[in-house]
């Protein structure tokens, strides 16, 4: 328990969210007006929560007797969660009223989604690491499955819970042999004798599933088939909290044996299976885009690209790859938040519009839009000096440095695959005439949010300085 | 032989014929009812570990409730042509004995070749303590009350989930 | 924890009750095939549905509502699993840490029994 007000201090993002929840929950049942009330208390809980974690982000504890790790690393990741789902709340404000009911719970469940994260990114203790990912995971099978008129959104729900719950089985499998061996659920302890453990298969074998289980959860290659159809069967804001936060909090966890590789001398077993996994799912999820005409489609595999290039990082396990990373993460999260945002905008009155032909001349109905899409675009595919040029760089760079040149080179041959689909929207936007008429609806909150998103996908890129210090400064 | 090795015997053996009889039946109601039996089993087992909790949970939990979901979900799909969709699917068969097999070579690995791990708190004494519902509620409650916590806030996310995706009026 | 180890014997009237119900569910089922009088002709085996010839199959799917009700079932009867060990434990807690003990369970049980206040509010407990 924690021993003074200082330490309640620091848990304060945890705290916040965790009596959001209980509050929302109320106002949901007694407000009549739930639906205006919530999405501003949620937003009111994930700015606080995300601009606190920033601001203390110095103040390195570990709370509760080894199970809950605040400031430094986690501080980072859970600006991250927050200030992600922040936007994503702004976005839904309007969006959300495309379906009928349901709407307090949506927001009820985002946070709980997000305390879930927090906690998986901030565990000290495989519980911990375990009961986060549930809390995470079963809030985004609700939530994918949220609106329940529209079939493609309950097959996408039961999809994604199946297989997600096949990846928690591989994961608990894994911890049961890990705790076999090393009698401890510490997870400092298991990174200090990690080279002792190593010696016992078992402990290899249960660490192997532990990161296939996550390897589902990331979205990486032979992992990935429940991806294209849960981001497309999901409503869009939950597709874009679930391929960014989401991801981010899978990576979180994975860093973990990134570190424990770190502090013994480069023992690392796993570098192979990294290199294959990234190998395959940059080429996989860069050609197979290619063919998609469904932009929410197209993300999907995008994101399946993406997390190859951050299994660069972990096959190289370096410290280059470890801030590279997470640098990565935050670019990745906001760029994708930012394009889902404008899809949400788009598809808002009609659920066909995720469509590429409907963003045929886009650029002559709302300019502001197709120029942030575009950007976002850019982002995505790496070209300087945005966000996610930087993200990709620092990355290949750990490649070679841990001497995978060959891991570096697939990753700059497949950005330049994925060029072209992400420009080909480019083209649409710009190009093309529209075929049909969209109504177009812009509200200012999503605006605003993808205001902000671009903002911040822009000043990472401009100067990608001011947040490598910031994460330099808590990994060492 | 004392009473403990006779009762372990008779509980293994009841485990190892019920958990055939699960994966063999036509219908699946019975498959469900000899699972049934499978788990009191495994309550046994726990009951001779001296971990007195955890084979009461065994009962509440899986035997009680657990089962009770099984056998409505049995009844919400329609299990008739089951047969006939098993019987034209012979990879699946492979690929389970394959897993099975896996399983096995492991649980034999670990029992004959592997190291028992060395006990983090020492004697066989604290070992045995460890089953009993008084130890079990001081780690829950000192050690692991964060996650005790959370664990109050997934099982609500479970609420709030059945309530949203199961109702079918709502109100 | 005075006694560390339960030996086995103590279980013996938990194992002669459990004999005995088996025994005697046993005994009602085969006694009333032993001792009465069994005359079975095609009428009589044919199964009963008011007084009608049977239609369709028996394996009817039944509605999800009931699924509900179990699932609802299950989250509740976990929570009865995590208070159960702290009402054991709480003496020795409480004489610990005093009444910081409590919170923890005071609010678990404050973001269950929410769970469950939305349930009844939502309807989940109506058989609509």
């Amino acid at each position: 328990m924690p021993q003074n007000s200082q330490e309640i201090l620091l848990m304060l993002p945890h705290v916040v969210i965790g009596v959001g929840i209980v509050i929302s929950l109320l106002i949901e049942m007694y407000s009549k007006k739930s639906e205006t009330i919530l999405p501003w208390i949620s937003l009111f809980v994930f700015v606080f929560a995300g601009v606190h974690s920033i601001i203390n982000i110095s103040a390195n504890q570990i709370l509760f007797g080894g199970m809950l790790e605040v400031g430094g690393k986690p501080a980072i990741f859970n600006f991250i969660f927050n200030i992600g789902a922040a936007l994503l709340i702004l976005n839904s404000i309007d969006y959300i009223k495309k379906y009928e009911s349901n709407h307090g719970e949506y927001y009820i469940l985002i946070q709980s989604a997000i305390l879930g994260m927090m906690v998986m990114a901030g565990s000290k203790d495989i519980f911990m690491i375990f009961i986060g990912l549930e809390l995470m995971s079963i809030a985004f099978y609700v939530l994918a499955g949220i609106n329940k008129k529209k079939s493609s959104s309950n097959e996408a729900a039961l999809k994604y819970f199946l297989l997600g719950a096949f990846a928690t089985g591989f994961i608990v499998y894994g911890i049961a042999l890990i705790y076999g061996v090393s009698s401890t659920t510490s997870v400092d302890s298991i990174i200090q004798n990690f080279s002792t453990f190593t010696q016992n298969i078992l402990f290899i074998v249960g660490l192997l599933l532990f990161i296939i289980g996550f390897s589902f959860k990331i979205a990486a290659f032979p992992f990935h088939m429940w991806v294209p159809d849960v981001y497309q069967g999901s409503a869009t804001t939950v597709t874009g909290l679930m391929s960014t936060t989401g991801k981010t909090a899978a990576f979180s966890v994975l860093l973990i044996i990134l570190s424990a590789s770190l502090i013994n001398y480069n023992i690392d077993i796993f570098a192979p299976y990294f290199a294959v996994i990234a190998t395959l799912s940059m080429l996989y999820g860069s050609i197979v885009a290619i063919a998609q005409k469904n932009l929410k489609r197209m993300l999907a595999y995008s994101s399946i690209s993406h997390a190859g290039y951050m299994a660069i990082g972990l096959a190289a396990a370096n410290s280059e790859a470890f801030s590279g990373i997470i640098f990565y993460l935050a670019a990745y999260t906001f760029m994708n938040i930012g394009a889902f945002g404008i899809i949400s905008i788009i598809e808002k009155q009609n659920d066909a519009n995720t469509d590429l032909t409907a963003y045929a001349g886009l650029a002559s109905k709302s300019p502001i839009l197709a120029a942030f899409m575009s950007l976002f675009m850019f982002a995505l595919a790496g070209i300087p000096p945005l966000a996610g040029f930087f993200g990709k760089y620092y990355v290949f760079i750990s490649a070679i440095e841990a001497d995978l040149t060959w891991l570096a080179v697939v990753g700059v041959f497949s950005s330049v695959i994925s060029v072209y689909f992400y420009l080909r929207l480019v083209v649409y936007m710009y190009f093309k005439e529209s075929e049909k008429d969209i109504d177009l609806h812009i509200d200012k909150y999503s605006l605003l949010s993808v205001v902000v998103s671009g903002i911040l996908v822009i000043y990472f890129g401009i100067s990608p300085d001011s947040l490598l210090n910031l994460i330099l400064s808590v990994v060492n | 032989m004392n009473l403990e090795l006779i009762l372990f015997l008779i509980l293994t053996l009841v485990a190892a014929f019920s958990s055939v009889m699960v994966i063999t039946r036509k219908n699946p109601i019975l498959s469900a009812v000899y699972l049934i039996l499978n788990f009191f089993a495994l309550a046994g087992i726990y009951l001779l570990l001296n971990a007195q909790f955890l084979s009461v949970v065994q009962v509440i939990v899986y035997a009680g409730a657990i089962m009770i979901l099984f056998l409505f979900v049995i009844m919400l799909i329609n299990t008739e042509n089951e047969a006939s969709i098993l019987a034209d699917k012979k990879p699946i068969k492979v690929f389970a004995i394959f897993i099975a097999v896996l399983v096995f070579a492991q649980i034999a690995y670990l029992i004959f070749y592997s190291n028992p791990a060395e006990l983090s708190n020492g004697t066989i004494e604290n070992l045995i303590k460890a089953g009993q519902i008084e130890s079990i509620g001081r780690e829950l409650y000192t050690t692991y009350i964060l996650p005790f916590l959370i664990a109050g806030y997934l099982l609500l996310v479970a609420t709030i989930g059945a309530i949203i995706l199961a109702k079918k009026k709502f109100e | 924890m005075e006694q560390s180890i339960q030996p086995l014997e103590n279980y013996i009237p938990i194992f002669l009750v459990l004999g005995f119900a088996a025994v005697f569910a046993l005994a009602v089922i085969f006694s009333s095939k032993l001792f009465g009088p069994s005359r079975p002709n095609k009428v009589k085996l044919s199964p009963y549905e008011s007084g009608k010839d049977p239609i369709g199959s028996i394996k009817e799917r039944v509605s999800i509502k009931y699924y509900l009700v179990a699932m609802l079932f299950i989250i509740f009867d976990i929570e009865v699993i995590f208070v159960y060990p702290w009402g054991v434990q709480f003496k020795q807690l409480f004489g610990e840490f005093g009444i910081i003990a409590f919170l923890p369970m005071l609010w678990f049980l404050i973001v269950l029994e929410l769970g469950f206040l939305y349930i009844y509010k939502k309807g989940g407990l109506k058989w609509d």
